[in-house]
């Protein structure tokens, strides 16, 4: 751990201690062309806390999370993920070492049922070779019965049993991001990233997902960094929330300090830049 | 060694030395370029404004060319016969609509590209099943079309020009320039480029999808025609061309799917190089490599510069 | 026997993941082979089994291995013949340097070859998708015609230019050449491909053949869960082209005797491709039903105008092929891009709840 993140495990609120820095991000810059999508962004992720990343829209949000998770690779700025210090690696290698994600608009295999979906997510921790698989006897049976075992704890957990062998292209949106959660959980990720969980959702559906993300979050102990556009959510759930605009920073911290920074109400009730 | 020599050196000695050759070889090049050209007009045509790869273009070509020699040899005037080809592909664009496009909005493209191998199959089908499955000839002289030939004193031997060949070569530059008049100046032409740009912002303004898909088809079915009527000049009019027509695959890769100016310089890029390739290093190779050659240049575009020659670096988004 | 699956309860991952969870489908399978094994090679003519049966499963299997490309992983190929050409010549070589090796094991290893030159030209797709794919397959498919004609040393040098099959025998049958009978080459073609479609069925219900679908449905959502697009896209060409190459060989071996570049040209590529739309894109089953439809339609076309009194020539026959494969092709893709096969499960559907279906 570098010694220039100077943030103290704490404790919050209800009781849970916050670990060391899970994740580090040091001054990103990310450019398309002549855009700059992020600019000199800076924040950590700390262990088994939910970070919020709140911001108007365009503001960045959505790349900074792929950055995080190495689909899109910053011009400059450093990644530390568990004390390794990255600037360019695959999204596969990200998945390998244990970030995993949801996507803002629903990003799940449509043509396969809710549990091939889930399994898919568990395509990483699968090891037995082509030769095995060609057979399904043995070792490759083994492998596949012992994921199942895995996949439908997660199908308990989020409570959708009862579409287990539903293509997920048949099934209404907020369902669709409940098996897209799962997907993501079935990978048993060190950090959580999740795009806009609950976008397009109504209230009850709202309450279901949060419920699910707190769950997620103190019984199995995930780090979760989440965007979200309802404040209402956000700080509810989230420890500590950053808050980009135009790519930049303006705002880092408690769900409650940052409510009352002046540059977040002027980013988000428009005053002219 | 040796083979290094016939590579490398040989092949360039030779072009220097009959340079007329070079010359001839260049031109025949030059003219099969302008057709490949022409063919792939026809699927930018249709790519751009429905967004979908008609594989058909090409047998539509044939298809073309096969009516207008079918009613001509069942006694129709030329010029009638012209006209009633040009009616065809009219049908043919509104049946197309109205049968296949209509049913499938919203379809994946790799969906909608299959369907067009369907049409591909169907007109093959029954083009033979009208017209006849024999090999006709075109009926160039009857169409009034230049035949004969022009010997060109140059480089210090000659160079034999086609007159077919210059007319095709005129009529294709015709051709896009009218194209490009109808796209920049007229109303359905502006509304073809607004569907081209977003189906759904063009339906909310007004314009209607279903008229200009039929639109584009015609027009497609015209520079197929036109395509039909030269390239049945210089061989002869059968399916066997399809297999010929789908070069002008590599032609799109290497110019880009939405680009006019792509395509014709993608055919003639095709066209010269592949006749020089077949010309002067073809023999060390047995021969006939002229069947493969566009291909696996486009194969080693896509390897290299997946976006073409003109296009832009895609950013994925999620 | 009634289709119903009440009262089979699974009390095991194991046995829910089975690939045919339901009784009656497994007793089905055992009846279908068991007509296939024994009842159509003691009844069938020598004209059913050399003109249908061979035929029809070769292309099968031949779908089957373009639908795991097309269907599965989602990247189309025009390619299909030429890649059973390589089958083909490498068996037709194979066997020439190892005239004694048993023919079964030279044809399944042939498919290796093709599989080799399957990956080459499927590695542009870890860069390009869709109709980019269909230019890279047709460089395939005519760089390979190209060199099934002039490359001389592939045909051990021909005046005719084809290759063709030598006698050769096994398990102490004659199982090629012009001596072997039709229902001892039936045997073989059907033992090879209910062998090579079984291994596929294992790899498609596995995690291979879930990353396969992970790529089709979605290849960016793949990549961040940590698929990798390389092995994910290379394995589908390569298990694809495999048993391409494979039914290749036995087309050659077991069924035409000899061959030349027409019979692995652009048309039966797209012959193939069509087998797999109409069957339905994504399924094993429907690859047969494809292929059995397609492979009957011309039988089909010439004996109904027959019954009719009618007189109808070749050629004609062959018009009318073309213009009802087409517009059938079209028919599907609006009405039910999942073919046949999804026509089979709706009516397994109906029956598993028939006669109250509320």
């Amino acid at each position: 751990m570098s010694a220039t993140a100077a943030v103290r495990p704490h404790v919050t609120e209800d009781g849970r201690e916050l670990g060391e820095v899970l994740m580090d991000l040091r001054n990103i810059t990310l450019r398309f062309g002549g855009v700059t999508a992020i600019k000199d962004v800076s924040f950590n992720i700390q262990q088994g806390e939910i970070r919020a990343i709140i911001g108007p829209n365009g503001a960045g949000k959505t790349s900074m999370l792929n950055v995080i998770n190495g689909f899109y690779h910053p011009q400059e700025g450093s990644i530390t993920f568990r004390g390794e210090t990255r600037s360019r690696m695959r999204p596969h290698d990200a998945a390998r070492q244990g970030i995993s994600r949801t996507f803002q608009n629903v990003a799940l295999f449509q043509g396969m049922t809710t549990l091939d979906n889930i399994m898919a997510g568990r395509a990483l921790k699968m090891r037995r070779n082509f030769l095995w698989q060609m057979l399904r006897y043995g070792p490759a049976l083994e492998e596949e019965i012992e994921h199942r075992r895995k996949v439908e704890e997660v199908i308990d957990f989020l409570e959708i049993e009862h579409i287990r062998k539903t293509p997920v292209g048949r099934l209404p949106y907020g369902l669709q991001k409940r098996v897209e959660l799962g997907r993501a959980l079935a990978a048993e990720p060190a950090l959580l990233l999740l795009d806009e969980p609950m976008a397009g959702m109504n209230v009850e559906e709202k309450e279901d997902m949060s419920r699910f993300i707190l769950d997620v979050n103190e019984q199995l102990g995930t780090t979760i960094a989440l965007i979200e556009h309802d404040m209402g959510v956000v700080m509810d759930l989230a420890d500590r929330v950053v808050v980009l605009d135009y790519g930049r920073k303006i705002a880092d911290g408690k769900p409650d300090e940052v409510q009352s920074d002046q540059a977040v109400i002027d980013a988000y009730l428009g005053v002219p830049h | 060694m040796e083979l290094l020599y016939n590579i490398f050196v040989d092949p360039f000695a030779q072009m220097v030395s009959t340079p007329d050759f070079l010359l001839q070889v260049l031109w025949e090049g030059f003219v099969t370029g302008t057709l490949y050209a022409l063919i792939a007009l026809g699927y930018v045509l249709i790519f751009k404004a429905s967004g979908v790869f008609n594989f058909a273009q090409g047998i539509m070509v044939v298809f073309a060319a096969l009516s207008l020699v079918g009613f001509y040899e069942a006694g129709v005037p030329a010029w009638l016969a012209l006209l009633l080809a040009l009616g065809i592909m009219a049908v043919l664009a509104v049946g197309t609509e109205r049968l296949v496009l209509r049913h499938m909005v919203n379809q994946e493209e790799i969906i909608l590209f299959m369907a067009t191998i369907g049409l591909s199959y169907f007109l093959i089908g029954s083009g033979e099943l009208i017209f006849g499955g024999e090999t006709k000839s075109m009926i160039t002289e009857e169409l009034g079309l230049p035949t004969g030939s022009t010997v060109l004193d140059v480089a210090g031997g000659i160079v034999i020009l086609q007159h077919i060949d210059i007319a095709a070569a005129v009529i294709a530059a015709l051709m896009v320039a009218a194209l490009a008049f109808f796209f920049s100046k007229t109303r359905i032409g502006r509304a073809l480029r607004a569907v081209a740009d977003d189906h759904q912002a063009a339906l909310s303004v007004g314009i209607s999808l279903n008229q200009i898909w039929a639109v584009v088809w015609f027009a497609a079915g015209i520079v197929a025609l036109a395509t039909g009527i030269m390239w049945g000049a210089r061989s002869d009019v059968s399916f066997a061309l399809q297999i010929v027509a789908l070069k002008a695959l590599p032609v799109l890769i290497l110019g880009g799917f939405t680009s006019i100016p792509g395509a014709i310089i993608g055919g003639l890029i095709i066209g010269m190089g592949e006749k020089l390739f077949e010309v002067y290093w073809g023999g060390l190779m047995g021969g006939g490599v002229e069947g493969w050659f566009a291909y696996v240049i486009a194969l080693i575009f896509l390897l290299f510069r997946p976006q073409g020659l003109f296009g832009e670096k895609i950013i994925e988004r999620i | 026997m009634i289709y119903r699956e009440a009262g089979q309860f699974k009390t095991s991952y194991r046995q829910d993941s089975a690939i045919f969870p339901i009784l009656q489908d497994r007793i089905a399978i055992i009846f279908y082979l068991f007509v296939a094994f024994i009842v159509i090679p003691l009844f069938g003519s020598d004209f059913f089994l050399n003109s249908m049966m061979i035929p029809f499963l070769i292309f099968a299997l031949a779908a089957i291995g373009l639908n795991v490309l097309t269907g599965y992983t989602g990247q189309i190929s025009l390619g299909t013949g030429a890649f059973m050409g390589v089958g083909a010549y490498s068996c037709y070589k194979l066997t020439t340097f190892f005239p004694e090796t048993n023919i079964v094991l030279l044809i399944l290893l042939s498919g290796f070859f093709a599989a080799g030159i399957g990956m080459i030209f499927g590695l542009p797709s870890l860069r390009i998708k869709g109709f980019y794919l269909v230019v890279t397959t047709l460089a395939a498919q005519f760089f390979l015609e190209w060199a099934f004609i002039r490359v001389g040393w592939l045909y051990n040098y021909n005046d005719s230019g084809a290759i063709e099959v030598p006698q050769r025998e096994a398990f102490g049958l004659i199982v090629t050449g012009p001596a072997a009978t039709p229902s001892v080459r039936y045997l073989m073609v059907l033992s090879i491909v209910v062998l090579v479609t079984w291994v596929v069925s294992n790899l498609i219900h596995g995690r291979i053949g879930r990353s396969w679908m992970m790529i089709r449905d979605m290849d960016i959502a793949a990549e961040l869960i940590g698929v990798r697009p390389l092995h994910a896209k290379l394995s589908a060409f390569a298990v694809s082209s495999y048993v391409a190459g494979v039914a290749g060989a036995m087309m050659v071996f077991f069924w035409l005797g000899a061959a030349e570049v027409e019979s692995f040209d652009v048309n039966h590529s797209f012959l193939i491709l069509f087998m797999v739309i109409i069957g339905g894109l994504g399924s094993l089953v429907g690859s047969f039903l494809g292929a059995a439809f397609i492979w009957m339609l011309p039988i089909v076309i010439r004996a109904v105008p027959r019954v009719l009194g009618l007189d109808i020539n070749a050629a004609t026959v062959e018009h009318l092929n073309f213009m009802i494969l087409g517009a059938l092709i079209i028919f599907f893709l609006i009405i039910e891009p999942h073919g046949l096969a999804r026509l089979w499960s709706v009516v397994k559907q109906k029956l598993r709840v028939w006669p109250f279906p509320y």
